[in-house]
């Protein structure tokens, strides 16, 4: 190592360090080791990050991850068992579950029976293993980031999906990526996958995310998202992680020319939750709708950092966020829009809203432009206040008790990000969920 | 026993006094209009009776069948039967109309032990209701008066009054900002509910209104207490000579 490497400093990076040094042996043939040993030696000049660190501002994971969990070992039978019913809140959605149990693809409990023609379903360990030239040529490569979190996943990643859509097929089904934590210990997961959309393609994406409540895990999970041309993707993110759970994760996306993304994220679980976006503009005229919606509570800490790019000219986008806080919780917003110099006629809008439902609950919220053409509209907008009194005394007028008319509020303010959701079957599953969390709030 | 007595009531917004001792009393089946200029207190008295927030009470009694209100919330004064329709509806954006109508008769349902509406019942009711009072369907399932006119807010308030079936009803200036044939829609649906069971309170600055709401009483509300009080034809004199005489009895 070169002199200027910042010598490791936490429990977590030494930990990480000696796991990767660990690893090596393993990953000796590994087709991507070079790139693993860049992104790690990245990590390690860096360390992680902290709130000195301005995209880490509100979320000092150097305080916050005092220990690296050892990485988890593949499922065992009674792991597999565990994970037969997760992803159970979109029960009432026809969609083609993909199991991965502590980040590794489970085939047996994946619905792999009939597959569409045109869609393609396997492991990324298979695919790195078998040196697959596509999958070793496109990772890393869709939505490149600098980013140290992201960095760690290519670092360490272990398993995940490889999913392909061709050309022109429009999936009539919702693909779901189950994501459960079933391990009996605490454990570090760090699942990559690569889901390729082609030209003119048709799919609905879900992932959800899901673990105990009484084990301080860690994931850190990458999803690389190609858009093709004239291609329109749906996609939702479900976050329900155990109560102890640290969650990262890192969505890197690229839109083809035309293409159309619908992206909600939907986070009542976790600790302390980081969702990054990357979202790169590739092909001209493409079209974003970027939602999110968190409802937390107790000490809950909820970040969702995105950077949306505007590379190319005639692009739109469209963010809304939503943020539902109780007790000491605390969400942080930072959407960094960049208008690159030749990226004219782009139109792009932001807007977050933070509804407080305690006194010690705290949202932060940093838009940023960085506007390099001339013939643009962007625009973004921020808010962060109590319900409103009147509304809650004209609901209470008409003889609905007070919990029931804040929950009536509430589930109106998340409803305007959920009504993104084209399918209504989703939607209204995540409906149930937003009142459900409101049946836990107490 | 009257259903609604009101005995010396003072209240007091933001350390002003805006009700001084005010004394009412309302029979089952009676229809009363509360006539007084701006600032005379109308409004804090539909709001107090209502149970809004930030008004203090510092004297007096509001007694409902009996039993005191005010130690009661707003959403319990409703299921008794108390309705207040508000000067100024609300819009609550991203709640359904029928989403918000059928969670307050349900609610007020359960309060009351009566089991809730199954949902054709309820669509049934609310259909008949709302057609007779020009609604359309389309309103219903928009957010609650979003996008409504003036008069559609107006129109909205006496449909929820007509489902929720309450035993006394504030008006607050039910009038005020519609036109002549906003206003007779509106005061047919206000007459189809007067019954020998159901009291009204018409809070009114003029006297159009009691032209096609037609009182049992007339009440002059002047500096926050009842100055004059008499039949239907009290109404046409203060159109013909206003307020001012009583502003002066009061002071």
């Amino acid at each position: 190592m070169s002199a200027e490497v910042r010598p490791i400093k936490t429990a977590a990076e030494q930990a990480l360090a000696e796991a990767f040094a660990a690893r090596k042996g393993a990953l000796a043939r590994d087709p991507l080791a070079a790139q693993r040993e860049a992104a790690f030696r990245r990590f390690a000049a860096e360390g992680l990050p902290h709130r000195r660190v301005e995209d880490w501002k509100y979320t000092d994971l150097r305080a916050l991850m005092r220990e690296a969990k050892p990485l988890a070992g593949p499922p065992d039978t009674a792991g597999i068992a565990r994970a037969k019913n997760a992803g159970g809140l979109l029960r009432v959605v026809d969609a083609r579950r993909i199991v991965l149990v502590d980040g590794v693809f489970v085939p047996e409990l994946s619905d792999l029976a009939a597959l569409e023609p045109g869609l393609t379903v396997g492991s990324m360990a298979e695919a790195l293993a078998g040196a697959d030239a596509e999958v070793v040529g496109r990772v890393g490569t869709v939505a490149p980031t600098d980013d140290v979190a992201a960095a760690l996943n290519t670092a360490f990643m272990g398993d995940g999906v490889v999913l392909n859509v061709a050309d022109g097929v429009t999936l009539a089904r919702p693909i779901h990526l189950v994501f459960a934590y079933t391990a009996t210990v605490a454990a570090a997961v760090f699942a990559r996958s690569l889901v390729v959309i082609g030209k003119r393609a048709r799919a609905t994406l879900i992932e959800s995310h899901e673990g105990p409540d009484d084990l301080d895990y860690q994931v850190n999970n990458a999803l690389e998202l190609s858009v093709g041309d004239d291609a329109k993707v749906d996609h939702v993110k479900i976050g329900t992680e155990g109560s102890r759970a640290l969650h990262i994760s890192t969505l890197m996306a690229a839109l083809g020319a035309r293409a159309e993304l619908n992206d909600l994220s939907f986070t009542t679980g976790g600790s302390v939750v980081r969702n990054q976006l990357h979202l790169r503009y590739a092909g001209e005229g493409a079209a974003a709708t970027i939602a999110g919606a968190s409802l937390i509570k107790g000490r809950q800490h909820v970040d969702t950092t995105m950077v949306v790019d505007h590379a190319v000219r005639g692009g739109s986008s469209r963010e809304l966020f939503k943020s539902v806080l109780d007790g000491e919780s605390h969400a942080v917003f930072q959407g960094k829009i960049i208008v690159r110099p030749g990226a004219q006629q782009t139109d792009a809008r932001m807007m977050t809203r933070a509804l407080l439902l305690s006194e010690a609950a705290e949202a932060d919220n940093k838009p940023e432009l960085e506007i390099f053409a001339d013939d643009v509209q962007c625009g973004h907008g921020a808010t962060a206040g109590a319900l409103d009194q009147d509304l809650l005394f004209y609901l209470k007028a008409r003889g609905i008790p007070a919990h029931e008319a804040e929950a009536l509020l509430i589930q109106a303010f998340v409803g305007e990000a959920l009504e993104t959701i084209e399918r209504d079957d989703l939607r209204a599953a995540l409906a149930d969920a937003a009142a459900a969390w409101l049946i836990t709030r107490g | 026993m009257p259903m609604l007595e009101i005995k010396d009531l003072s209240v007091e917004v933001d350390g002003r006094k805006i009700l001084d001792g005010l004394n009412l009393a309302v029979n089952a089946g009676e229809v009363h209009a509360i006539m007084g200029p701006n600032g005379s207190g109308k409004s804090t008295l539909a709001y107090v009776l209502a149970g809004k927030a930030d008004y203090a009470v510092t004297d007096g009694q509001v007694l409902f069948d009996g039993e005191d209100m005010l130690a009661m919330e707003p959403d319990e004064r409703a299921a008794k039967g108390l309705f207040l329709a508000f000067q100024y509806p609300l819009e609550i954006p991203g709640v359904a109309t029928m989403t918000f109508l059928r969670t307050a008769l349900n609610a007020q349902r359960r309060k009351r032990g009566e089991a809730e509406l199954s949902t054709p019942e309820f669509m049934k009711k609310v259909r008949e209701a709302a057609g007779k009072l020009d609604i359309d369907q389309e309103m219903l399932r928009r957010g609650v008066n979003v996008g409504f006119s003036g008069g559609e807010k107006k129109r909205n308030e006496i449909l929820q009054m007509a489902l929720l079936e309450p035993r006394l009803a504030v008006l607050d200036e039910t009038d005020s900002g519609l036109d002549i044939d906003a206003l007779r829609v509106v005061a047919d649906g206000v007459n189809r509910l007067r019954s020998p069971q159901r009291s009204m309170v018409v809070i009114t600055h003029y006297q159009r209104l009691l032209n096609y709401i037609v009182p049992d009483v007339v009440h002059v509300l002047s500096k926050g207490r009842i100055v004059k009080t008499g039949g239907k034809e009290l109404a046409l004199e203060l159109e013909a000579r206003g307020y001012a005489q009583f502003q002066e009895e009061a002071a």
